[in-house]
């Protein structure tokens, strides 16, 4: 019973530092467009931490705010700070963000087409200056044993497969914290299970810490340990990922589980969604 | 003696190729990696047979160190046109920036002409024979190293672009910008270096062609000359620019055979390239060897 009072509230108040720190930042996109506004969340080290929320909330923003790779779609922090292990990050070259250890998986994999699997691993490692990148490779084909025998072209490589080199790129980098933009994209439902599956094992086995962005709210709960939802550029929901999945209003719009057994009406349900919007 | 004829051009044409395919490498490397169309390429090799004689005249220094520094120096030169001049200039419209580009070759041009005067210099005499027997071909000294040069360059870019760090991520930049940032490499040390890396080889390239020809500024017309051999092998592909090289080198030659044997017009030798060009862009317009991207999502 202690233990799972435990886990529901696993971010307490007086646990040490968190890894990430992201502290009520405003995101501002060519000077005019208000993405983010006034967004918080924390990522302990050791954990994968979801945040969930529908189409244009903002959780691909809040990915690039991270890593900084904002900059290269003219958008800016505005207000607030991006603290990693206790240093402010906000304003640095994204290049020099992944030196210090957060390294993205964009949406949509994102992938060298015109370069060779290998090809892909190596550039992983790009920030890497020591001579194990060799041993990581062959971890990479363990994770993956059917990236090994892909000798083509990366662009020919199916739409999972090309997740999975994404992940592995982004584990030759040896990130401290993987900051994942939709892996479930486009995948079979079959496909989505095996790369959550793998993100599962990368977070026990390496022990990266892993902020995740998804959808697929019912899968990204089933691996993660804590949750944010978030709409308009706000969190508006957080807990531990168990909480979530048994709120009965994550439910209702997340999860797709209504409560009570008798059919709805379409008319009903908009009018309960517009009641229900948290804001 | 016709044959003889024959063969002696198409020899020429060879070792002028893969120089063109050379120079070509160098203006597909800024191509790619920044997508800046450089018009200043020409000047490139200007500049450095310039510094390169000067330095062997003025200095009495022996060719080889001569040459050396001469290549160093543009290297450091190419990397500071591009940092001073260039970059300012991202995220403008790419239009600003090829007429920079321009603006740039009729200064560098003009600044050669002010220092070095407008007058052809020979190099001093750097092979001790000037011309040896090839297969009995008369062939100058200078053009077999030259080959030799060339050769060993292209063997350099294609291990650069396969297997070094520096090369792999180029190669990224040119795919994606983004993408290169996410994975931790700085686009604009990359942009840098394609420039020093284009214009130091370049540099090889004009002081070859200043050994045999003199050094004048006609020696930017290479840079237009350069022009027909990467459309021909496709704008983005470094081995379709030393192709096009070799294509252009050998039409040239080729060219002024047909016309000094049977049509007596007179300027073929400087006209061909561009009617093989407008032809090879009708059936392929995206040059040979230039690549349309794989999709597949």
């Amino acid at each position: 019973m202690a233990e799972a009072a435990l886990k529901l509230d696993p971010v307490a108040e007086t646990g040490p530092a968190p890894l990430l720190a992201v502290d009520n930042i405003e995101v501002v996109y060519n000077d005019v467009i208000l993405v983010l506004r006034g967004l918080s969340l924390k990522v302990p080290q050791g954990q994968i931490v979801a945040l969930l929320g529908s189409n244009g909330a903002g959780k691909s923003t809040t990915l690039k705010a991270i890593s900084g790779l904002l900059k290269t779609e003219d958008g800016e922090i505005t207000r607030g700070e991006v603290n990693f292990l206790g240093e402010k990050i906000n304003g640095i070259e994204p290049d020099k963000i992944v030196r210090r250890g957060i390294f993205q998986v964009m949406e949509g994999r994102r992938i060298i087409a015109d370069m060779t699997v290998l090809e892909n691993l190596r550039l992983g490692a790009f920030t890497r200056r020591d001579n194990e990148v060799k041993s990581d490779i062959e971890r990479v084909y363990e994770f993956f044993p059917r990236l090994r025998e892909r000798t083509g072209l990366a662009g020919y490589l199916s739409g999972g497969e090309q997740q999975m080199l994404a992940i592995g790129r982004a584990m030759m980098a040896r990130p401290k914290l993987i900051l994942m933009d939709e892996p479930s994209m486009g995948l079979s439902p079959l496909m989505v299970k095996e790369v959550f599956a793998i993100i599962k094992k990368l977070n026990v086995e390496l022990g990266v810490t892993i902020l995740l962005v998804e959808q697929n709210a019912r899968v990204a709960l089933s691996v993660a340990d804590y949750g944010y939802i978030m709409e308009q550029g706000k969190i508006v929901l957080d807990g531990s990922a168990q909480m979530l999945a048994t709120n009965e209003d994550v439910k209702e719009f997340y999860l797709g589980q209504g409560g009570g057994e008798e059919r709805k009406s379409f008319k009903n349900l908009k009018s309960f969604k517009r009641r229900k919007r948290w804001l | 003696m016709q044959s003889q004829l024959l063969l002696q051009l198409i020899i020429n044409g060879l070792i002028i190729g893969t120089l063109y395919g050379v120079v070509g490498m160098c203006f597909v490397l800024i191509y790619k990696a920044s997508q800046v169309v450089n018009f200043a390429q020409g000047e490139f090799l200007l500049i450095g047979a310039w510094t390169c004689w000067w330095l062997l005249t003025a200095w009495d220094i022996p060719f080889f160190w001569g040459f050396l520094i001469a290549v160093c120096f543009m290297m450091v030169f190419g990397i500071a046109v591009q940092m001073i001049i260039l970059r300012p200039l991202i995220g403008e419209p790419i239009i600003s920036v090829i007429m920079v580009t321009i603006g740039m070759s009729i200064f560098f041009q003009a600044l050669m002409k002010w220092m070095f005067g407008t007058f052809a210099q020979p190099f001093p005499p750097i092979f001790p024979v000037e011309k040896v027997d090839v297969l009995g071909l008369q062939v100058q000294t200078a053009y077999l190293m030259s080959t030799g040069v060339s050769l060993a360059i292209m063997a350099g870019f294609a291990w650069f672009f396969k297997y070094s760090k520096m090369g792999l991520a180029m190669r990224a930049t040119a795919f994606s910008q983004q993408v290169a940032q996410s994975l931790g490499i700085s686009v604009r040390q990359v942009f840098a270096l394609s420039w020093g890396i284009s214009a130091a080889v370049s540099a090889v390239a004009g002081v070859v062609v200043g050994i045999v020809n003199g050094v004048s500024s006609a020696l930017s017309y290479f840079g237009i000359k350069v022009f027909p051999a990467v459309i021909l092998g496709g704008l983005d592909s470094i081995f379709g620019a030393v192709v096009g090289g070799l294509i252009v080198g050998l039409l040239e030659n080729l060219g002024q055979y047909v016309d000094s044997q049977y049509l007596k017009w007179g300027n073929l030798y400087e006209v061909i390239p561009f009617y093989a060009l407008i032809i090879i862009l009708m059936i392929k317009p995206y040059g040979l060897f230039g690549t349309r991207d794989i999709e597949r999502v």
